[in-house]
């Protein structure tokens, strides 16, 4: 595992938010290296910083101060459209609320990333009907998300977030809506991609989760690293 | 074609609000393809009421051109003498003189006041085509038809005619308390004034009414169209000569059917303009009122936006899933405003053909139909830049945070 790459590099990353004359430091000086195929968490309570973190580790944000690197490309300084392709190939977001498009079937909501990367009309088709097969959900294709259940809107989730085939899955409280035996199925899930080789960061609140599935858990506080465990520690 | 789709999906979850803002563009494109549907229909009638319809007669009238009752001017009449001056005119053919006076009629016990209009011997079949009449029942008046008279058509209906009583053809009314038999009544003109019309010899009128040798109107037929202008100048100085007065000062009034149809085309153009006004006045409307949703719709769909941020997507498409939506919407509203408007317009057209007996047919011009396509969906595009560009603009970060 040592000799995989660094995909995401965060060096002495922070984000302010100005709000009249107060500063908000919502992430102030952070240090995070993700290497390829890794399973990280990013834990800690709400306000600590996570979910900012988790938006410019996603390219959603840019820092106020530090750089970024996904992929060995400097994030701080490319223009919102350049952002908007970066994170559209090389990252797949899930989240909490799974936030699909309420007007789209489940296929067509799969469909939209490739979409917004031009790929053919065919091409869409076949990849997500494929991912909807491998998530399990290839009997409800035509179906709208709120015919599902918030299990299998998290699959269809999962299945867009794998559409553009990114190195990298970000998981924001992927189990937060869901009852013990669907998360886990959901968290099964995230594993097996990460088997894959797919690098998987998951944010949560929850020690136990991040303890028991994660490699490395980063541990924010204020808006700081508080902690890094990592896995071979923790066993000792 | 992907926005498109997007957009017809985005649209059919949309709540009746949405479509009550393109009412606007509805009625402003219904308006505008309903006039022009209709246009021959509404000229047609139009022109049925003045009762204008052979192209090469020239009328001549004391007085200014007016559409009330002629005669009614009181300037020195126009006279026999000047009908016979008239047709002695080189370009003329013939010229008509015709009386035109109100009169008393009585059938069943009851009174209306009504128009009569004189029909010269041995230029029948000429005043006859000059109104374009026709007999429903019975016949028109033919040469030895003293104290015989024609009846519009409202005279044959029980309601209409003001005597409770349908006349028919071979009965007897008073007119001005003398007995006239009635040989016809005419087929539906439209016109008020004709349909309640009286066709009555010269002679026999002049004997109830006393006019002499004055003549209300003269028609004149001349050889040939090209020389309608000219025998009107001719015309013009001869009656300029005739009556005493100078270029300019003229007390009566040389109309051709060209000048005739002109005014009827400024009243008609006068009617469209308005109508084209309340149109854009509506289409503008109905452009705030996409604005308006359209905004309503980007708050709305702020997590959406965000959410497609999240997965790629780049400003310009979200620009164009919004701009496009827009112009669907209007599309939308344009497309019902045609059918609706063609609707009316064929419905219209009917109507018209009723009420004034003619056969005109609903005008579909694809051009229009084509342009209020395009221009209705370029109205909602255009009225969805400014709501697109501020989805566009959205940050991802706050827009998820909804």
């Amino acid at each position: 595992m040592k000799n995989k790459e660094v995909i995401i590099n965060l060096k002495n990353v922070a984000k302010y938010y100005y709000m009249g004359d107060n500063i908000v430091k919502a992430v102030d000086g952070v240090d995070i290296s993700i290497k390829q195929g890794e399973f990280v968490a990013v834990m800690g309570p709400s306000g600590s910083g996570k979910s900012t973190c988790m938006n410019l580790i996603g390219s959603l944000d840019i820092p106020t101060k530090g750089v970024i690197y996904l992929d060995n490309e400097d994030i701080s300084s490319l223009s919102e459209s350049d952002l908007a392709v970066l994170r559209g190939k090389k990252v797949g977001f899930i989240f909490q609320q799974f936030n699909l498009i309420p007007n789209l079937t489940v296929k067509e909501n799969v469909m939209l990333p490739m979409m917004f990367q031009g790929e053919s009309k065919q091409e869409r088709e076949n990849v997500a009907e494929e991912l909807l097969v491998k998530v399990g959900l290839g009997d409800r294709m035509k179906f709208y998300p709120n015919q599902l259940s918030g299990g299998q809107q998290q699959r269809v989730a999962i299945a867009r977030s794998l559409a553009n085939d990114p190195e990298v899955i970000l998981a924001d409280e992927p189990t937060g809506n869901l009852d013990t035996k669907t998360g886990k199925k959901v968290i099964d899930f995230l594993k097996s991609l990460n088997k894959e080789g797919k690098t998987v960061i998951m944010v949560t609140h929850d020690p136990n989760l991040a303890k028991e599935h994660a490699d490395i858990v980063y541990s924010l506080r204020d808006g700081k690293v508080e902690r890094i465990t990592r896995k071979n520690k923790l066993r000792i | 074609m992907n926005y498109l789709l997007f957009s017809f999906k985005n649209l059919r979850k949309r709540g009746i609000r949405s479509w009550l803002t393109l009412l606007g563009v509805f009625i402003g494109i219904a308006a505008v393809i309903s006039l022009m549907t209709l246009g021959a229909g509404l000229k047609t009638a139009i022109v049925g009421q003045f009762g204008v319809s052979s192209t090469e007669i020239i009328t001549v009238q004391a007085g200014g051109l007016s559409y009330g009752p002629p005669g009614s001017d009181v300037t020195t009449p126009l006279t026999i003498q000047d009908v016979q001056a008239i047709e002695k005119i080189s370009s003329v053919d013939y010229a008509i003189p015709r009386n035109v006076e109100t009169v008393k009629l009585e059938y069943n016990e009851r009174v209306v006041f009504t128009m009569a209009l004189s029909v010269q011997e041995g230029f029948e079949k000429e005043i006859y085509d000059i109104f374009e009449i026709e007999a429903r029942e019975g016949r028109l008046l033919k040469n030895g038809d003293y104290k015989k008279v024609i009846l519009g058509y409202d005279y044959g209906d029980e309601k209409k005619g003001g005597f409770e009583k349908r006349i028919e053809a071979k009965k007897k009314i008073l007119i001005q308390d003398e007995k006239f038999e009635v040989v016809g009544i005419l087929e539906k003109k439209g016109s008020f004034i004709m349909d309640k019309a009286v066709f009555i010899y010269d002679n026999d009128l002049k004997q109830l009414m006393k006019y002499g040798d004055d003549v209300d109107v003269i028609a004149v037929k001349v050889k040939s169209k090209d020389l309608i202008d000219k025998a009107k100048e001719d015309i013009e100085k001869l009656l300029r000569k005739r009556r005493n007065v100078k270029v300019g000062e003229e007390d009566f009034e040389v109309a051709t059917p060209e000048a005739m149809l002109e005014t009827i085309n400024s009243i008609l153009g006068g009617v469209q303009a308005f109508i084209v006004i309340i149109a854009f006045i509506s289409i503008i409307v109905g452009a705030i009122g996409i604005i308006n949703t359209m905004t309503t719709s980007v708050v709305e769909r702020k997590k959406e936006i965000g959410i497609m941020k999240a997965i790629g997507a780049k400003n310009k498409h979200i620009f164009f899933q919004f701009f496009i939506e827009s112009g669907v919407l209007g599309l939308v509203g344009g497309i019902a405003g045609i059918v609706f408007g063609l609707l009316v317009g064929y419905l219209g057209t009917i109507g018209i053909n009723n009420f004034v007996g003619a056969s005109t047919k609903p005008e579909i011009n694809f051009v229009l139909i084509i342009l209020s396509l395009i221009g209705s969906f370029l109205i909602g595009a255009v009225a969805g830049i400014i709501p697109a560009m501020g989805a566009a603009k959205q940050n991802p970060v706050e827009a998820l945070r909804n």
